[in-house]
């Protein structure tokens, strides 16, 4: 595990010094804080709408959509453009190591981007009596968490069957439409509705970590995507070398 | 320390290698020279463990490059043909990672003897991005170099550098060979003449001749050539010495009353050639013999396969 963390370190530090990992950091608070503002000033001290730690939950969740793909395209396509890959493979990692690593790293960025989009919930709590529920929104915070890393593994995935960033980039987020999107099928009844639900992105998250109800179910569903996604990026590299 | 057999790699149903078998001992600067395409490459990726082969063996220190894989990694350092670097990254930064991924003991230390090592001291803390070729070449030395392997595999590592660097590089590289076995890539025959202990040749991902360069200047090229420079006409000089009874090749020289002449290997003429020169009443110039050169015994091996494989 040594590797990975070294590896996963390395990952963190990069976004640092990346523009596109800033460009999305500004994304993320310029929309944010915006929502916030509005909600706070026009509707929250209006009494139009009820204290809510949740109220920059739902947009933080459709700009993800997007960042994410951001984040993860170049994670393994530069590697592979640079050339970086061959020594990385000659020296004693493991694929899967390489992988998870890459992975750890964007993690570590999005959750230090999710930790500070707490401090709105922590405004709310302030300005109100008697605050606001904070179990639900450590549950919805919790089903972030998990999403997040589901989707940031697809993200590492895509990014292994590319040389360039860019398609990477844009068949991660067809992909993340197509698992958000598929939730709108599930609405109706019958095996094919129940099996667009059971994939769905949005139907895991809203359904019950969002209202503060943690299923062990929707946990293990983002946590295959995962497993499978991480798995899928280390199968793809190691039959590269077999070409 | 390096035994290959029967190593052989297809890329579809393109041959890039075909039944190399070799062996490098420790402490040997082996050169592997070909031109471009002939196979340099994917034998040393191979060797290095990022592609596996087709079919055949590799073991280096002992252990199976594809079952044994990550023994076989921490022994080897690996200096690709195209350095691949991380531009964001100081000297210093891109050292220590690769420096901990190789699970380096007292890594700062370390990455002070290696950055002397190549010559990399005053510019440590300098990005990779600003650096110049020569400079990014020290560097891809020196994580080569970062875990002290037994084994380095150097895939054309002047390629692309000034004169000035060629050489310093080259004697790096035969400090280096005093410790370790090196595996070099070249297509650069003066490299490999410099530098190596033993040369493999290879052409069309074929070996066509594997030796010392000299036991390949005296073997391969058969005979030493004489040149021969006489007061007479070319023709005429040629005729003459075609009138002795030895077996031998002449041909005109590139000025006038020159001739070069190429005899069976162990038979020195030169003393014949002086009298029958003399005694035809003619003066005698210039009597020297020359040796063949690696780039000339190249030559003929490579083109001597190319024209077999155009005579099947």
């Amino acid at each position: 595990m040594r590797t990975v963390f070294i590896i996963a370190k390395r990952e963190f530090r990069l976004f640092f010094v990346s523009p596109a990992a800033y460009s999305v950091s500004v994304m993320i608070f310029l929309i944010l804080g915006g929502i916030f503002f509005i909600n706070i000033y026009f509707g929250l001290r209006g009494g139009q709408i009820a204290p809510d730690g949740r109220m920059v939950i739902s947009p933080l969740v459709t700009i993800l959509l997007f960042a994410t793909p951001a984040i993860t395209m170049r994670l393994l396509a530069d590697e592979q453009r640079m050339g970086t890959i061959e020594l990385l493979l000659t020296s004693p990692v493991r694929i899967w190591e390489l992988v998870v690593g890459k992975w750890l790293g964007a993690t570590g960025f999005m959750m230090l981007i999710l930790g500070v989009t707490w401090i709105y919930p922590i405004i709310i709590h302030r300005m109100t009596n008697p605050g606001i529920d904070q179990g639900v929104l450590i549950a919805a915070y919790l089903g972030l968490v998990f999403m997040i890393s589901a989707m940031l593994a697809i993200g590492t995935f895509i990014s292994s069957l590319f040389n360039n960033p860019i398609p990477a980039f844009f068949i991660t987020l067809t992909l993340m439409l197509f698992l958000w999107i598929i939730g709108g099928l599930g609405s109706g009844s019958g095996t094919a509705s129940e099996i667009a639900s059971n994939l769905s992105f949005v139907a895991h998250y809203y359904d019950n970590l969002y209202r503060g109800v943690i299923d062990l179910g929707d946990l293990v569903y983002y946590m295959s995507l995962t497993i499978i996604s991480l798995f899928l990026g280390t199968q793809v590299l190691e039959s590269r070398r077999w070409r | 320390m390096i035994k290959v057999e029967g190593l052989t790699k297809f890329y579809g149903d393109f041959p890039a290698i075909q039944d190399l078998t070799f062996n490098a001992k420790r402490g040997e600067i082996l050169g592997f020279l070909g031109p471009n395409a002939a196979g340099k490459t994917t034998t040393m990726r191979i060797l290095a463990g990022y592609m596996p082969p087709s079919s055949g063996s590799v073991r280096i220190a002992g252990f199976d490059v594809l079952e044994e894989s990550l023994e076989v990694r921490r022994r080897i350092g690996y200096l690709p043909e195209t350095v691949p670097l991380y531009p964001e990254m100081s000297i210093w930064e891109y050292l220590e990672y690769m420096g901990s991924l190789r699970k380096v003991d007292n890594l700062d230390k370390r990455i002070d003897a290696v950055i002397d090592e190549v010559n990399l001291g005053d510019r440590e803390r300098s990005y990779i991005g600003n650096l110049s070729k020569g400079l990014r070449q020290r560097v891809g030395l020196a994580q080569a170099l970062i875990h002290q392997p037994e084994v380095l595999i150097l895939d054309e590592p002047t390629i692309g550098l000034d004169p000035a660097q060629i050489i310093e590089v080259r004697e790096l590289i035969q400090g280096l060979g005093q410790e370790r076995t090196i595996l070099l890539s070249t297509h650069i025959l003066t490299e490999a003449q410099q530098i190596c202990d033993r040369v493999i040749i290879i052409n069309k991902g074929r070996m066509v001749a594997e030796d010392t360069p000299e036991n390949l200047q005296s073997q391969i090229a058969g005979a030493t050539k004489i040149i021969v420079r006489a007061s007479s006409e070319t023709r005429e000089l040629v005729e003459l010495i075609e009138t002795m009874p030895q077996k031998m090749d002449v041909i005109a020289g590139d000025s006038e009353g020159e001739v070069m002449i190429s005899a069976a290997p162990g038979l020195d003429i030169r003393p014949l050639l002086a009298r029958k020169i003399l005694d035809a009443g003619l003066d005698l110039l210039e009597l020297r013999t020359t040796g063949i050169s690696l780039e000339e015994i190249f030559l003929q091996l490579t083109q001597s396969e190319d024209k077999d494989e155009g005579e099947e």
